[in-house]
C-alpha cells in the first residue's frame, strides 16, 4: 500500500560491556511472524514443489503414498500445446489489460490535476466507490449488465442502432467474454493506478510546467519531457504491480466463465486450478502453478528494482 | 473556455463510468420486478421496493453465511494485528541483527501469489483434517493479511517520535509501560485503519473459501454464496443485486470511516506530542 521510507533507528548509546550481549527481545517479538510465515507460506510453497515432482492424483490424495517421478510432470506440461496456448493467452490478456490500465489511468490522473476542487472531489469520490467495490460484487454486477435479455448494455446498444445486439449472448462467445473480463479488470484497476499517479504528479514543481509553457511546449511535449521523465520510477512501479495483479487474476475469470466458453478465457491460474480440481491431477496443476510463480518472480524482480529506484529518488 | 468545457465533460464521463455499475446494482436491488423485466429499463429509483432485500435475507443460510464471514474475517484480523504489532515494534524501534533481512522477507511475503498456493493448501488442509473448517480459512486469511499489517504498522510506529517513549522511560516507565501509555494511544488510529483494510481483504476473499469449504455448505462464506446465486435465486436479478448490495455495505462503510481520518489522526497526535 504505502511505501514508507526507512526511518533511521536511533543507534543505542555507547554500550557498556555488559549491554553488549545480544538482545533477545527483538527475536521473541518476531518469532510469531516467522513461525506463521514458515508454516502457512513457506511450507505450502515447498509442498507445491514436492507435489509437482510426484505422481499425485486422487488415489495418492486419499492414500497418501505419492511417488517421486522427477521432472516428468514438467516435461508433460511443457510438451503440451494446450499449455503454450494458455501461456500465450495469459501474456496477451496481461498486455491488453496493463496497457489499457496505464493509458487510461494516466489520462485520468492528468485530468484530476487540471480539475477544479469540486469536480476533482466528485471524480475521486467515484473512483473510491469503484475501488471499494468487492471483486465478487463487481463480477456479479457485470454479469447482470451484460445479460442477454434484460441486460442494460444490450438495451443501450440496440437503442443506439446496433440491432444485432438484441438478445445477444455475450457469455456464449469466447472473444466477447474475454472483452468483458478485460473491461471488468480495467474498471477495477484504474482507481488505484490513477490516484497513485495523481498523488505523484502533484509533487512536480509548478515552475517546471510554467517554464515549458513559456517556451511554447504543447500538452504532449510537456508530458513527454517533464511529467513522464520525472515520474519514470513511479510509472515503472505501478506497471509492475498491475502486471502481477493481472497475471494472477483468478476470481473474476473463475466466477464469470470458469475459463470458458471452450478455453477462450483460460489463463494460467485458471488452468492450474482446472487441471487440479476438475481432472484431479494435482501434480500437473502444481507444476503449472510453479511455472506461473516463475513468471511472476520475473515481474517481481522488476518491481523490486523499481521500488529500490523509487526509494533512492524520493 | 473550450478547454474547460471539455475537461468538465471528461470529468463527468469518468465519474459516470466509475459509478454506473454500482448505481445499477443498487437501483436494481430497489426496483420492482416488473420494472426489472420491462423492455425499456428505467434509470431513476422510483418507485422503490424492499421486496428483493426480503428475498435475499430469507434465502436459506443467509445469516449463517454472514456469521461465518464475520467470524473468519474478524478472527484473522485480530490474530494478524496481535502478531504484526510485536514484529512491527521490533522492526521500528529496536536494533538487531537480521532486521534488514526480516523486512525484505515481509516485503516478499506481501507479494505472494496466493492463487498459486490453492492446491498445496487444499492438500495440507485435507491431510490435517482441517478441510471444511472455518479455522483453516481463518489461518489462511491471517497469513494473507499479516505481511501488509506488519508493513503498515511499522510505518505508523515509525511516524511516532521515539523521543516521546524515551521521555516516558526517563520518567520511570518500563519499556512496556511506555508503549502502553504513550505509543498505543497514538497508534490507535493506525491500528484501526490497518485492521479495517485487513478485514476488507478477508471479507472479499473468494478463491480459498471456494476450495477449502466443500462438503459442509453451511460453513460457506458470503462471497462463495454470492457467486453461486444462480443456484439460490435462479434468474431473480433483483434478489441477486440486493444480496450484492448487502455484501458490499460493510466495505463501503469502512471506506467512509477511513476517509482521511487516519492520516490526520496520526499527524495531529504526533505534532501535539
Amino acid at each position: 500500500m504505502t511505501l514508507v521510507a526507512e526511518r533511521p533507528v536511533r543507534t543505542p548509546a555507547p554500550a557498556t560491556p555488559k549491554r553488549r550481549r545480544r538482545p533477545v527481545l527483538p527475536y521473541l517479538l518476531i518469532a510469531p511472524t516467522l513461525l506463521a510465515t514458515a508454516y502457512l507460506l513457506l511450507y505450502p510453497l515447498v509442498r507445491n514443489v514436492i507435489i509437482s515432482l510426484q505422481e499425485f492424483g486422487l488415489p495418492q490424495l486419499v492414500r497418501g503414498d505419492a511417488k517421486f517421478v522427477g521432472l516428468a510432470n514438467y516435461a508433460r506440461v511443457l510438451s503440451d500445446p494446450e499449455f503454450w496456448a494458455v501461456v500465450r493467452r495469459t501474456l496477451w490478456f496481461t498486455a491488453i489489460n496493463v496497457v489499457l490500465i496505464m493509458v487510461l489511468s494516466t489520462l485520468v490522473a492528468l485530468l484530476l490535476v487540471r480539475l477544479g476542487r469540486w469536480l476533482r472531489l466528485l471524480v475521486m469520490g467515484g473512483l473510491v466507490l469503484t475501488w471499494a467495490t468487492p471483486v465478487i460484487a463487481a463480477t456479479t454486477v457485470f454479469q447482470w449488465l451484460f445479460q442477454s435479455r434484460l441486460g442494460v448494455v444490450n438495451w443501450a446498444l440496440v437503442a443506439l442502432g446496433f440491432e444485432e445486439y438484441r438478445d445477444y449472448t455475450w457469455f456464449a462467445d469466447g472473444e466477447a467474454t474475454f472483452g468483458i473480463l478485460v473491461a471488468l479488470i480495467v474498471w477495477q484497476s484504474i482507481p488505484f493506478a490513477a490516484m497513485s499517479l495523481y498523488a505523484a504528479m502533484i509533487t512536480i514543481p509548478q515552475e517546471l510546467y510554467e517554464a515549458a509553457r513559456m517556451d511554447g511546449a504543447g500538452a504532449w511535449r510537456v508530458f513527454s519531457t517533464i511529467t513522464f521523465p520525472m515520474l519514470r520510477a513511479m510509472f515503472g512501479l505501478i506497471t509492475c504491480l498491475e502486471v502481477i495483479w493481472v497475471v494472477k487474476a483468478f476470481v473474476q475469470i473463475w466466477v464469470i466463465s470458469q475459463g470458458g466458453p471452450g478455453q477462450a478465457t483460460t489463463t494460467l491460474p485458471v488452468y492450474a486450478f482446472q487441471v487440479a480440481q476438475s481432472l484431479q491431477r494435482y501434480d500437473l496443476g502444481a507444476a503449472v502453478s510453479m511455472l506461473m510463480v516463475v513468471l511472476l518472480v520475473l515481474a517481481l524482480l522488476a518491481y523490486f528494482r523499481q521500488l529500490y529506484r523509487q526509494e533512492r529518488e524520493a | 473556455m473550450i478547454g474547460r468545457i471539455s475537461r468538465t465533460t471528461a470529468a463527468l464521463v469518468v465519474f459516470a463510468v466509475s459509478v454506473f455499475p454500482v448505481y445499477w446494482m443498487v437501483l436494481t436491488a430497489f426496483k420492482p420486478t416488473k420494472d426489472i423485466q420491462s423492455a425499456t429499463p428505467t434509470f431513476l429509483p422510483l418507485p422503490i421496493t424492499f421486496e428483493h432485500f426480503g428475498t435475499a435475507i430469507a434465502a436459506k443460510g443467509f445469516f449463517s453465511f454472514w456469521r461465518n464471514s464475520l467470524l473468519v474475517a474478524g478472527g484473522a484480523v485480530l490474530l494478524s494485528l496481535l502478531v504484526a504489532l510485536l514484529a512491527a515494534y521490533a522492526v521500528a524501534r529496536l536494533q538487531w541483527k537480521g532486521r534488514r533481512g526480516f523486512i525484505l522477507m515481509v516485503f516478499v511475503a506481501q507479494m505472494t501469489p496466493w492463487e498459486a498456493l490453492l492446491i498445496p493448501i487444499y492438500v495440507i488442509a485435507r491431510d490435517t483434517g482441517m478441510l471444511d473448517t472455518l479455522w483453516m480459512l481463518t489461518l489462511v486469511y491471517f497469513m494473507i493479511t499479516l505481511p501488509f499489517t506488519v508493513v503498515t504498522l511499522r510505518g505508523f510506529l515509525a511516524a511516532i517520535p521515539v523521543d516521546l517513549e524515551e521521555a516516558a522511560q526517563v520518567d520511570g516507565c518500563s519499556r512496556a509501560q511506555a508503549f502502553r501509555r504513550v505509543v498505543f494511544p497514538l497508534l490507535a488510529p493506525g491500528l484501526l485503519a490497518t485492521s479495517l483494510f485487513g478485514f476488507i481483504t478477508a471479507w472479499n476473499e473468494f478463491a480459498f473459501a471456494n476450495v477449502l469449504i466443500i462438503k459442509d455448505q453451511d460453513d460457506r462464506t458470503l462471497p462463495v454464496w454470492l457467486s453461486s446465486f444462480n443456484n439460490t435465486f435462479g434468474t431473480d436479478w433483483g434478489a441477486t443485486m440486493a444480496a450484492s448490495t448487502l455484501f458490499m455495505l460493510p466495505v463501503l462503510l469502512i471506506f467512509i470511516v477511513l476517509q482521511g481520518r487516519v492520516t490526520t489522526g496520526i499527524v495531529g497526535g504526533a505534532v501535539k506530542g
